[in-house]
């Protein structure tokens, strides 16, 4: 299992398994963590499962790919650090993983 | 006064599973009205997934969103099915008894749909624009800040400033600019997801000192009594500064919001309309409802099972519309008489 830690726009964090093999924003809904809706269910399709990588993993969890920095334009409050959660991966490499729910998704 | 029309089943919605009712309702003789807020029809497939490929639709190992759209409006087309694109229905007004149901729906447009069944299939509700979450903005909605254009002519010598980088955005900054004295485009990066004849317009006429492109975010507003005075825009720099201007289209996507459907009276449970499994039936005799917005034990929000749904409903929509007509079950493959509504006899 690996531990992602979601922190809502309140600063407000919350720790859970994430199971390898599926993605971020699946993990989210899983533990229903407030602040994520991916209303397309993971099909980079929607923009509402955006979150903020925290500095020291923006590295290990790497760039968006071309589809889904296209599909950011539909985010609000875009930064560096933003990512589609449905693109992120969990795998064992990202345990300990911070990320960041924004405001308002949709 | 409102435009009224008279049919036999009004469709509120047009997404794959208010397309398909169209075709099983036209086996059984009844005539219908679709209204759908996109300018569009096919619903989720068309809006949210057209290129995206779907595998469990039965008889079609692959069909992408929107062929299967394509397709079923194919498939509804010998029954003149009436679209009104782009308009939302606000108001159900209940007229009939439960033996004989009469309804007027109401769309924004001002126009007035009378039928003697109406099939909710709204799907997640309608599609509506995306609001940045930017404070205060909602005072200015509809005077300076305008999520779709209605009316071109209210543009006219004003200074507008367009945000987004999609072909919405792209495309009312090249419709308004003849028209509006000052076009500016805000987007957060030098990329567009918008179609590339209109990306190397918009660039020609930035190019020609015609049109103003600022790469960053707007992060605030400024104004009184609903008039925008300038927006506050971060620029990629991280510089930040004011941009004067009087009106603000934000483009940012379209989302489902349940909307008015929530004050017609029907029972909901967690923005889903139960229904009867035998006919699809909502808690008022004479509205169904069909596809995603239903709710039902064991229900499953997928394309065929709205199919299926459809089908059943039309059945018990006849009754309404034919109370003194029996129905013959009958095969499309064999029925000469359903061949011959089909146009294909
Ligand atoms: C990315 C993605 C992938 C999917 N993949 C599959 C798949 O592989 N297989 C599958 O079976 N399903 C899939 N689905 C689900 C499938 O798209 C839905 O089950 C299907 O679209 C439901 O059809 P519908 O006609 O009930 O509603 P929708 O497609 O949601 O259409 C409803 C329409 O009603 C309109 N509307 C609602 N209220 C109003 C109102 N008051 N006034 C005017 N218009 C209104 C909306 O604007 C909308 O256009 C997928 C969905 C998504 C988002
Ligand atoms: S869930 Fe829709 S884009 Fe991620």
């Amino acid at each position: 299992m690996t531990k992602i830690t979601f922190i809502d726009a309140t600063g407000e964090p919350r720790t859970v398994d994430g199971q390898d093999g599926s993605t971020v924003m699946e993990t989210a809904l899983r533990n229903s963590i407030p602040g994520i809706e991916a209303e397309c269910g993971g099909a980079c399709a929607c923009a509402t499962c955006h979150v903020y990588v925290s500095d020291e993993w923006t590295e290990k969890v790497g760039s968006p790919s071309q589809m889904e920095e296209d599909m950011l334009d539909f985010a609000f409050e875009v930064r560096p650090s933003s990512r589609l959660s449905c693109q992120i991966k969990v795998s064992p490499e990202l345990d300990g993983l911070v990320v960041t729910t924004p405001a308002k998704q949709g | 006064m409102s435009e009224v029309f008279a049919t036999d089943v009004a469709i509120v919605g047009a997404g794959p599973v208010g397309l398909f009712s169209v075709f099983e309702l036209g086996l059984l003789d009844m005539k219908c009205h679709l209204i759908d807020i996109l300018s569009k029809p096919g619903g989720q497939c068309a809006e949210l997934y057209p290129e995206k490929p779907i595998y469990d639709v039965p008889g079609y190992p692959v069909i992408n969103g929107q062929e299967l759209v394509d397709n079923l409006m194919k498939q509804a087309h010998p029954f003149g099915p009436t679209f009104h694109l782009g308009e939302m229905v606000e108001r159900l007004e209940t007229l009939g008894t439960a033996e004989r149901p009469l309804f007027r729906v109401h769309t924004d447009a001002g126009k007035a749909i009378e039928a003697k069944v109406v099939i909710v299939a709204a799907g997640g509700g309608s599609f509506m624009p995306k609001k940045p979450p930017i404070p205060g903005l909602d005072a200015f909605e509809n005077t300076s800040v305008f999520y779709s254009v209605r009316k071109m002519d209210h543009f006219r010598g004003r200074r507008v400033v367009i945000v987004g980088g999609g072909d919405s955005a792209l495309d009312w900054a090249l419709n308004l600019h003849p028209i509006a004295s000052r076009i500016t485009l805000i987007h957060r990066r030098a990329a567009f997801r918008a179609a590339p004849h209109s990306v190397n317009a918009m660039h020609a006429l930035v190019e020609s000192g015609q049109l103003d492109f600022v790469l960053g975010q707007v992060t605030s507003v400024k104004g009184e009594g609903g008039q925008l005075a300038a927006l506050v825009v971060r620029k990629e720099s991280g510089e930040t500064v004011d941009l004067p201007c009087d009106d603000m289209l934000p483009f940012f996507g379209l989302t489902m919001k349940l909307g008015p459907i929530g004050e017609w009276g029907l029972n909901l449970h967690e923005n889903l309309i139960p229904t009867d499994t035998a006919r699809f039936e909502t808690s008022t005799p004479g509205i169904f409802a069909v596809g995603d917005i239903n709710t039902y034990p064991g229900k499953l929000k997928l394309i065929l099972c709205g199919f299926h749904e459809a089908a059943l409903a039309a059945q018990k929509a006849h009754h309404y519309v034919y109370p003194d007509k029996k129905l013959v079950f009958q095969y499309t493959t064999s029925s000469t008489n359903l061949q011959r509504k089909l146009g294909v006899s």
